[in-house]
């Protein structure tokens, strides 16, 4: 197993570009998850790496060798598609043993690494089938048993996941973790599914339109999003986001929000008031607000939904804006059209800067 | 740093040349392809004097256009052409309107014996032409047509295959549509022309230019029913002008390149359909 | 949803009446043909092979039964006839695909402009049979430059060579077809996916294993296609025998449909041509029979 590196990678298609100076490493064993919405450029840094695409700019490299100019074939990487690309004319066993009949392996040790492969998946009784006659998640394992038949330097995995069912699927993130793990493997995984991003990756590295916004553990990520971008996209139900002007009250900076204010801990405020802001975006996650009776902000309460262990309190501010309440209890649950007070304790509160979107910290 | 510039360098060029090296053979492939129109062309403008010597030359460089109007009138092509014209249209015409008539009647309608039937349709494609010359020449003449339009024409009125495609263009569109015409009071005919046809307009214009192709280009029928130039199309007009002396061979070829001019530009003009209807049956299968 | 013509739909009887009746309608006008020029003509064929024609127009035709399919079928000319079309089919059917394949895989390419080649390559999709056969036929007149200038200059020239003529109507008839070839095979490329291409790629296929790998086993349906049609074409050639040999040199090109046109227009032989027709039919028949079954059982369909 080897690291992956891109070093300044930029690429143009006929005047647009779907990846901006993109600098990213992936560490030697590491899973790493490539996460951002559809159209942000991560399948195409995923092709790159592969030998797909190339770079119009920037190098590439796999191990400790430059990959730019060396051939898709060539460069000891694994990839599972999206759609699983599993040739239809040939049986499970001729699927998983092209990659070692390209490469001219002698048909003893080839037949071991199928059989080996084929059992750590579970698919030994399968191997004289054709991909029709599998199932969603059986094509998806032989997918994955050619992968690892070959022991590459590196695993590229398009959103190997998402033509399965939502059962299946939470099972076999598992199983993808666990075979990380046995093979410590390193492992690009592009998904726009946040939860497999928190749940599988050692690192998530958050892409926006060919921008990278961060690159951090999932709990770094989703408790200190470098920007709002990463704010909004990481967690469900998605973090609350409100502008508001800053104003000095008591010595103190706070933040003035529709029907109330929200005072800010001081090193945020010094950071505040470094930059001169006159005006931020306030960042809550639904589960850090609660109902209190006096402080925090005015609201009304416009829809309750029970998920059973948990409810969602939809509320709409004093200006109209929209903002979810996340509550453990089932009891105290406000009702709809009821007047409530929303508070949270500063130290959970994000504090973003309107212009750039990026995360004011207290200690930059 | 510098060793890795250089390394994108050499890749960069070693790309460069596959991609030279690619359209190299391309333009080779196309040239051979197209050698022979080429060819067909400048001795079409050149003296004959030109074309029997040696090394041949391979462009008019003094274009003589007379070969163009001796083929027109003294080889009768601009006749022939306007014979050609009014069969084509005719057989085009009637295989269009038969094959969408009965493609309907198939995706839309009921009635016994409808998969027997299907299968008598497709059978005709199973029965080569020269088994029914035969007969057909003998039916021709008694029915007075010989050497007339409706007896180039009046075999090829319908075919299996524009049938079958006409079925397949129809079967996509779904039933409810026809129940909800239905209810808007839309009997079978009018729905058939409002709605139908026009939604399967990729298909029927396949067709059109299928069989406008298939038409222009038939050889052995036009032989054995027609004689002298009344009625005598474009493809044996050719035979005419290829019992020319060597005289005479540019004319010859200025006979080929017109028989070919109509149909270059029908392709040029619906490539797209031409391809649809080649490969209506082979695709899937 | 694909139209399912649910046949237990609950409608009134006269409202069935008059589906049937439309039915009819609609399809009177291709059956009317066909009943003339196909079905009729087929049975009365089959039938005037029973008569043998007398030498001398005027006279009657004589019954014979099934002497004279016998006679026919069995003289040496019948056979050299039918390995002369065989042969044809042979020299035209594998090669042409073979060609249309190898330019479809080449203008398949991702690159700027291939459009254009593409359309060169289709281009002979314009020329007819007698096109291409006068085009040819003309180039390979002894006295045109063009061919001796490349040194191809045999005695006797070309199309009076018995052993060169066949080959040369052959070729002319791989050039006229080359364009529909190509459009059928290109049409099928389109059918494989390219992520499949790119799993060959990234699995270490170079290009022609991914060729000889994945692409060809998946256009078998479309090669397969390609085979049955381009046979029965191949022997129902006759535009070309026609303007380029008129059968000879030797009846070297005299194939099975050439045969048929001049024992009927030449000869006036109604009775023996219509006994080669049904041979022919026959042989078409179950040619396409033979290869569906045999052939069919080695395509790769996807379900």
């Amino acid at each position: 197993m080897a690291r992956v590196v891109l070093e300044h990678v930029t690429k143009r298609f006929d005047g647009t570009t779907a990846i901006d100076d993109l600098s990213l490493e992936i560490h030697d064993e590491e899973f790493l998850v490539l996460l951002g919405p559809s159209g942000c450029g991560k399948s195409t840094a995923l092709r790159m790496i592969a030998g797909l695409e190339s770079p119009t700019e920037g190098t590439i490299s796999i191990g400790e060798r430059v990959v730019n100019d060396v051939e898709a074939k060539n460069r000891d990487i694994a990839m599972v598609f999206q759609s699983y690309a599993l040739y239809p004319h040939m049986t499970v066993r001729r699927n998983i043993e092209f990659p070692l009949r390209s490469r001219r392996v002698a048909p003893t040790e080839r037949d071991q690494l199928v059989s080996d492969a084929a059992e750590s998946l579970g698919l030994a009784p399968l191997l004289d089938r054709k991909p029709a006659q599998l199932s969603g998640g059986q094509r998806q394992r032989v997918a994955l048993a050619r992968a690892i038949v070959r022991r590459p330097e590196a695993f590229l995995m398009d959103e190997p996941l998402s033509n399965l069912d939502a059962k299946l699927r939470v099972q076999t993130r598992a199983e993808l973790v666990e075979l990380q793990r046995r093979l410590s493997a390193t492992v690009l995984y592009v998904t726009h599914d946040q939860v497999e991003a928190m749940t599988m990756g050692h690192r998530i590295a958050v892409l926006d339109t060919g921008v990278l916004q961060q690159v951090a553990p999932p709990q770094e990520v989703y408790a200190r999003p470098a920007n709002l971008f990463v704010a909004r996209f990481i967690g469900s139900p998605p973090m609350n986001t409100v502008e508001g002007r800053i104003k000095r009250a008591d010595g103190a900076l706070v933040v003035e929000l529709p029907g109330g204010h929200a005072p800010l801990p001081p090193p945020i405020a010094r950071a505040v008031a470094a930059r001169n802001l006159d005006q931020v975006v306030l960042g809550a996650r639904p589960e850090d607000l609660r109902f209190g009776r006096e402080d925090g902000v005015t609201a009304s309460v416009t829809a309750v939904e029970s998920l059973g262990h948990e409810c969602h309190v939809a509320c709409r501010l004093d200006d109209g804006q929209l903002v979810i309440v996340r509550q453990r209890s089932q009891a105290d649950v406000p009702k709809p059209d009821e007047k409530v007070r929303l508070v949270a304790a500063p130290e959970v509160l994000h504090v973003f800067d309107p212009t750039t979107g990026s995360r004011v910290d207290g200690d930059t | 740093m510098s060793v890795e510039a250089a390394g994108i360098g050499v890749g960069r060029g070693r790309r460069v040349a596959g991609k030279i090296a690619r359209y190299a053979l391309l333009t080779v492939l196309a040239i051979v392809v197209l050698f022979p129109i080429y060819i067909t062309i400048v001795n079409s403008l050149l003296v004959p004097s030109a074309i029997t010597s040696q090394p041949p030359k391979f462009f008019p460089t003094n274009p003589q256009w007379s070969s163009y109007s001796s083929a027109w009138d003294a080889g009768h092509m601009g006749e022939y052409l306007k014979n050609s014209f009014i069969v084509t249209i005719l057989i085009t015409v009637g295989q269009v309107v038969t094959a969408v008539l009965a493609g309907y009647a198939f995706a839309f309608l009921q009635f016994p014996f409808k998969r027997t039937l299907f299968v008598v349709f497709l059978a005709t494609l199973m029965v080569p032409f020269e088994v029914t010359i035969v007969t057909n020449v003998t039916t021709v003449n008694d029915l007075g047509l010989f050497n007339t339009y409706w007896g180039l024409a009046v075999p090829f009125l319908a075919t299996g295959f524009g049938a079958f495609l006409m079925r397949q263009a129809f079967l996509v569109l779904p039933q409810d549509l026809r129940d909800a015409a239905a209810l808007d009071g839309y009997g079978h005919f009018r729905f058939l022309t409002r709605v139908a046809v026009p939604l399967a307009r990729p298909a029927v214009a396949a067709l059109t230019v299928f069989a406008f192709l298939a038409a222009w280009n038939q050889y052995l029928w036009p032989l054995l029913v027609t004689s002298g130039d009344s009625h005598r199309t474009v493809q044996i007009g050719l035979k005419q002008l290829r019992g020319l002396s060597i005289d005479q061979v540019n004319v010859t070829f200025a006979g080929a390149v017109i028989a070919v001019i109509p149909l270059v530009i029908l392709l040029l003009v619906f490539q797209k359909q031409l391809v649809r209807g080649l490969t209506a049956g082979a695709v899937k299968g | 949803m694909t139209a399912a013509i649910s046949d237990d739909r609950v409608v009134s009887k006269s409202t069935r009446r008059k589906e049937r009746g439309l039915a009819l309608l609609f399809l009177a006008p291709s059956l009317l043909v066909f009943g003339v020029f196909v079905f009729y003509p087929l049975i009365h064929n089959a039938y005037l092979g029973f008569y043998r024609t007398p030498p001398f127009p005027g006279l009657p035709k004589t019954y014979v039964g099934l002497d004279q399919y016998k006679d026919v079928l069995t003289s040496s000319d019948f056979f050299d006839s039918l390995k002369t079309t065989v042969l044809f089919a042979v020299m035209t059917v594998p090669v042409g695909i073979a060609l249309g394949l190898a330019l479809a895989v080449l203008a398949h390419q991702q690159l700027r402009g291939i459009g254009i080649y593409r359309t060169f390559f289709s281009s002979t999709v314009a020329t007819s049979v007698a096109v291409a056969a006068v085009i040819f036929g003309t180039l390979m007149n002894p006295q045109v430059g063009l061919l001796p200038w490349l040194g191809v200059n045999p005695h006797p020239p070309i199309l009076q060579n018995p052993t060169w003529a066949l080959p040369a109507v052959a070729v002319t008839t791989i050039w006229q077809t080359l364009g529909l070839t190509f459009i059928l095979m290109s049409a099928g490329l389109q059918t494989v996916p390219d992520e499949l291409l790119e799993a060959a790629r990234v699995d270490g296929a170079g290009a022609w294993a991914r060729f000889w790998h994945v692409t060809l086993p998946l256009l078998s349906p479309t090669i397969f296609f390609a085979v049955v049609i381009g046979t029965i074409f191949a022997f129902q050639t006759f535009g070309q025998i026609d303007l380029l040999t008129q059968g000879g040199p030797l009846n070297k090109t005299n194939v099975l449909t050439y045969f048929i046109y001049t024992e009927l227009i030449q000869n006036s032989n109604e009775g023996k041509a219509a006994v080669l027709a049904i041979a022919l039919f026959l042989l078409t028949l179950l040619l396409a029979l033979a290869q569906i079954r045999f052939l069919e059982r080695r395509v790769t369909y996807e379900r």
